[in-house]
């Protein structure tokens, strides 16, 4: 008996020892410190990679947001990220109404595109009612007219090789102008629009104007504003740190953005 | 989760009923800071928190205006994106394990011979009997030890069938990709919002549960009762002579 009370009696003493240690600084920068190691880092992205898979295996991936009433828009839509790019080409082109405002589709296409903002709208249009949420937990709800994505990739002609969509922004954060990227799913799915209205008036400049993505199946980080180009590659390597977006490329938040 | 958890909050540190909720909308849950002070508040009622919720002092001497302190959360300083790293990889661990243990519980026996509760123990008068032995710290005694109580019964099965299956429907419920896959989420909880919003409150519910449980386990002999989950062995305490 006594050879199980007396390593019982060592153990306690050592939980209190972890216990006594919990309230200062070493342990939590020990924990601060396992957050940073290479190996939790990679560790910690198979969360994303298990959730991208489990939800494009065992859901359907056509499976469409949720749209509302117009009785269920928020009242004010809030904007996030840049409200104003810098620069006095975009100002020059806000002063313009945005009448010389053109939008690149190129990489793995076979007839590269320049369209207009005149152009985007003589294309067929969808408009949706969905919920827009932010990574940081809020969400809000606004009405979105805009071109499929698939009507415009369809009429550049997309590459065999084609995997990923590159989305080019007008908005500098730094030195760098704002990138993102989806898979084909998302670039193909019906709700995933390049937006100019907003609650039935011409995108306001903090929500992205004169034309922003919307891919509703995943948070808002990914709705990329102030569009200036589209981008088939079949590969996110060579797309700034390879991670496909430039919150993605910084401070690690996940390129899956669907939870 | 709870401290990465913790870190999330700390992104969006305010709550809403309904589909939406953002800044400019009524928030029935916040933290926040004034310039001088840290406050919670819950409807109309405003309690001060400084020093520990809203306004509080990290381990280098500088003031923070984060709702929940450094103390609390995975990492210590503000990361959303490795809080959501944290916390999206450890829902793996918890519906796994959860979803194994819900298994065992009801298939292995343990909750036919352990969780179940016979007929005589719902009589009001039981329960109430039940209830005073906690609040006087009563345990049982003799064979009576080695069986759950009726609290204690009703409280396991709170939180293995109820409260942790509540926390990941909840939290599902809160992804963009989920709710167009799985849309009758949005339904059964009245919206994104109100997902978080219980996600939120359940948090806490378990947390209570943790701390009376472990201070049970503490006032009831944390050697023996330890001792007994680990590996079966508990001693039943003796019958008071009297």
């Amino acid at each position: 008996m006594s050879g199980i009370i007396l390593p019982r009696r060592q153990l306690i003493a050592r939980a209190g020892g972890l216990v006594a240690a919990a309230g200062t600084l070493p342990l939590l920068a020990g924990c601060d410190a396992i957050n940073e190691a290479p190996l939790t880092r990679k560790i910690l992205s198979m969360g994303e990679e298990m959730h991208r898979a489990s939800q494009r295996a065992l859901t359907d991936r056509d499976a469409l947001a949720r749209e509302f009433g117009r009785t269920d828009l928020s009242p004010v839509f809030r904007s996030n990220g840049t409200k104003l790019p810098e620069g006095a080409d975009y100002a020059a082109h806000a002063a313009a109404g945005f009448a010389d405002w053109r939008v690149a589709v190129t990489g793995l296409v076979t007839r590269p595109l320049s369209l207009s903002m005149a152009d985007i709208r003589a294309m067929p249009q969808r408009t949706q009612i969905t919920r827009h949420d932010c990574v940081e937990g809020w969400s809000a709800i606004g009405e979105w007219t805009g071109v499929q994505l698939r009507r415009i990739l369809a009429a550049a002609g997309l590459k065999d090789r084609a995997r990923y969509i590159v989305f080019r922004c007008a908005d500098r954060i730094g030195d760098v102008l704002y990138y993102e990227s989806c898979d084909l799913i998302d670039a193909l799915h019906p709700q995933t629009i390049l937006a100019w209205a907003l609650n039935r008036e011409l995108l306001p400049i903090a929500n992205g104007a004169p034309l922003r993505l919307r891919i509703e199946r995943q948070l808002g980080y990914k709705h990329a504003k102030y569009l200036t180009g589209i981008e088939a590659v079949a590969s996110l390597d060579g797309v700034g740190a390879g991670k496909g977006g430039y919150w993605e490329d910084r401070i690690d938040y996940e390129w899956y953005a669907g939870i | 989760m709870l401290m990465s958890g913790l870190m999330i909050f700390n992104a969006h540190p305010r709550l809403y009923w309904g589909q939406y909720g953002a800044n400019p909308d009524h928030a029935w849950f916040a933290i926040g800071a004034t310039p001088t002070m840290g406050f919670v508040r819950i409807g109309e009622t405003r309690i001060e928190t400084t020093g520990l919720l809203g306004r509080w002092t990290d381990a280098q001497g500088v003031e923070q205006t984060w709702a929940f302190p450094g103390w609390a959360t995975i990492p210590t300083s503000y990361s959303l994106a490795d809080g959501r790293r944290w916390h999206l990889l450890f829902a793996w661990v918890l519906a796994i394990g959860l979803t194994l243990y819900m298994l065992w519980t009801a298939f292995g026996g343990h909750l036919r011979k352990d969780l179940h509760v016979r007929r005589a123990e719902w009589s009001p008068r039981h329960i109430w009997h039940d209830i005073c032995d906690h609040a006087r710290l009563r345990f049982p005694r003799g064979e009576a030890a080695a069986r759950y109580s009726i609290l204690q019964k009703l409280s396991y099965i709170a939180v293995i069938f109820v409260m942790l299956p509540l926390m990941i429907f909840t939290g599902l419920a809160m992804s963009p990709g989920m709710n167009a896959a799985w849309p009758w989420l949005l339904d059964l909880f009245g919206g994104r919002q109100s997902a978080r919003s219980i996600h939120f409150i359940t948090t806490w519910l378990l947390v209570a549960f943790f701390f009376v449980h472990v201070a049970m386990v503490l006032l009831a002999g944390p050697v023996n009762e330890i001792r007994s989950m680990v590996t079966g062995w508990f001693k039943l305490p003796p019958e008071k002579a009297q």
